[in-house]
């Protein structure tokens, strides 16, 4: 499987990282190289296998469900590039 | 005398015991070391004021613990509450936590005196520190008979560097794929990676969450374990993190390979390996043998699809973790003239990230997009279960794994310019990243070059005790003492 031109503007609007028309190029290059070299996983036997998602032995630990933290408007704001009225602004949303 | 900057941890650590020198004239001696060798960039922020005060109140006898008074550099990942924290990344610049991370947490807890955030592969992503948004590290070593500036690894590259350079006691790392083992190979000193679960990830900036574990990086092996100590430890706001008793690594220990088995993996001797690795590896099997230990050689049938499993699986957590920098809740925005929010969702993450960790993004992206994810991330995480019991297979018959950590000694700035080049040079440390292992590396020597090069320790989960003892048994058969 390859990319192509569209398709690395696909991945890029899905990524929500804008792409210059200079970019495309390059940027499909590069990914078919990389795609290319990890498509050798293909020819491992894997039937049976169990896909691990962590290394870590059973089930996550699950924690009460009650609050623990909170009431810090102020520090969770602290960072935003832009607040207002105790929320975080950003461009108009809706029309 | 020697210069304070000059003292192992432990040293510093028994000569603020005795009083023969002040936590403030060792943190002070090391404020001057960074301001003499700001050329290296090894820190993006230094915090002498928050320093000296630290170093004043261990002085006055009201800040105590184990690591009371001993100078750190932080690498910039974790967070340090009224710190800046970046990752080394544009997209965080002026980000500074209100919070503090659980690793940092635990060694102000213990005493330490945070000298400031130590540069760094822009969100870990990286093998020479060239990604960083911050300019790239230098290490402060130099092949013999050249001049050439040559990388200090990554991506704990600032970390590397600065512990090499005299310019902090020992530094916070992190390691995904051997940002720990690589970087410290590169400069000729420690780093262990422990076990998955051992040290908090919270507040720790996330790359790749299966994979990420932080570790201290420190001239020997014994400043290694006394640091790794205070950094463990059950962090309830890390839901992988391990409820389990961290051992006093220091005290236990001993560097005895008497009844051990040490396991040589086989496919790690790979084709065109240079001949000055091959040799340094056989030179450390000899050391261990006449250590006493019993040395077998193992299988790890799967090794070769280590990279491209660790090309699938890191990228593809990371554009799932990476998909917070939106510019709404923290660091840079940028909106275009008249756009609407996607505009500056879009805009913000052109401008904030640099290349790498959009390539690696867009990777992510790909692989886990609806007609692809079975073919790549599923398989990968098969593969991936396949590399960890290849490794339960080995430690059936070995205690520990000696391989060499990295395939050449440091190079030159731009000598890997093609992503896939660089990525080979993890080829030795991200089969133990992939089954959460601990894993440490020691100088063992150096290249004809003079540049150091270093030995990888593999060892069962949890026993970050048998690492460290085959660590210091190569340490001391080395008797490494060369320096930048």
């Amino acid at each position: 499987m390859s990319v192509n031109s569209e398709t690395v503007r696909k991945i890029a609007r899905l990524a929500r990282i804008a792409v210059t028309d200079d970019e495309v190029p390059g940027l499909t290059e590069q990914l078919n190289g990389i795609l290319g070299w990890v498509e050798q996983l293909g020819e491992v036997d894997t039937s049976g296998v169990e896909p691990m998602a962590s290394v870590m032995p059973g089930a996550l630990r699950w924690r009460e469900d009650v609050v623990t933290d909170g009431a810090m408007p102020d520090k969770v704001l602290a960072n935003a590039p832009e607040a207002a009225s105790g929320f975080f602004a950003v461009p108009k949303v809706i029309e | 005398m020697t210069a304070l900057t000059d003292l192992s941890l432990a040293e510093m650590k028994a000569g603020l015991d005795a009083r023969t020198f002040s936590a403030v004239e060792l943190t002070q001696a090391h404020l001057d070391a960074m301001a003499a060798n700001r050329h290296l960039n090894a820190y993006i922020v230094e915090t002498p004021e928050m320093a000296l005060a630290q170093a004043r109140a261990v002085d006055a006898g009201t800040r105590t613990g184990p690591l009371a008074g001993i100078p750190l550099g932080i690498k910039d990942l974790f967070a340090v509450e009224g710190v800046q924290t970046t990752a080394g990344s544009k997209i965080l610049e002026g980000f500074v936590p209100r919070y503090e991370s659980g690793v940092t947490a635990n060694l102000l807890r213990d005493g330490a005196v945070f000298l400031g955030k130590l540069n760094m592969d822009e969100f870990a992503m990286g093998s020479s520190n060239e990604t960083s948004a911050y300019g790239r590290v230098i290490s402060p070593w130099k092949a013999k008979g050249s001049d050439a500036e040559l990388v200090p690894g990554g991506s704990s590259g600032g970390s590397a560097s600065a512990v090499s350079a005299r310019l902090c006691a020992g530094a916070t790392g992190t390691d995904t794929g051997g940002s720990i083992r690589q970087p410290a190979a590169f400069v000729g000193i420690s780093g262990i990676k422990p076990t998955y679960g051992r040290c908090s990830r919270w507040g720790t900036i996330a790359f790749a969450s299966s994979l990420d574990q932080a570790g201290p990086m420190a001239r020997t092996v014994t400043d290694c374990a006394l640091m790794l100590t205070s950094m463990c430890g059950f962090d309830p706001k890390d839901s992988t993190s391990l409820d389990i008793p961290v051992p006093d690594f220091a005290a236990g220990l001993t560097g005895s390979m008497k009844g051990k088995t040490v396991g040589i993996p086989t496919e790690y001797r790979l084709d065109g390996m240079d001949p000055e690795i091959a040799a340094l590896w056989d030179q450390g099997i000899a050391w261990l043998k006449a250590e006493g230990a019993e040395i077998v050689s193992v299988s790890l049938p799967h090794t070769k699809y280590a990279l491209p499993t660790y090309y699938i699986v890191a990228p593809a957590e990371a554009s799932s973790n990476l998909a917070r920098y939106d510019g709404v809740r923290y660091g840079q925005r940028v909106t275009p003239p008249g756009g609407n929010v996607h505009d500056m969702y879009a805009a913000t993450r052109a401008a904030g990230f640099g290349k790498e960790v959009k390539r690696r993004i867009m990777i992510g992206t790909y692989v886990l997009s609806a007609g692809f994810y079975d073919a790549y991330y599923t398989q990968a995480q098969k593969v991936r279960a396949l590399i960890a019991r290849d490794f339960e297979q080995a430690f059936a018959q070995c205690d520990v794994l000696l391989t060499p950590t990295a395939p050449s000694p440091a190079f030159a700035f731009g000598a890997k310019a093609d992503p896939l080049a660089m990525y080979l040079n993890d080829v030795f440390t991200v089969p133990a990243s992939l089954a959460g292992l601990p894993a440490m590396s020691v100088p063992a020597g150096l290249s004809s070059t003079g540049l150091p090069l270093g030995l990888q320790i593999i060892g069962r989960p949890l026993d970050e005790a048998g690492v460290l003892d085959a660590g210091l048994a190569i340490e001391r058969a080395a008797g490494f003492t060369a320096r930048p």
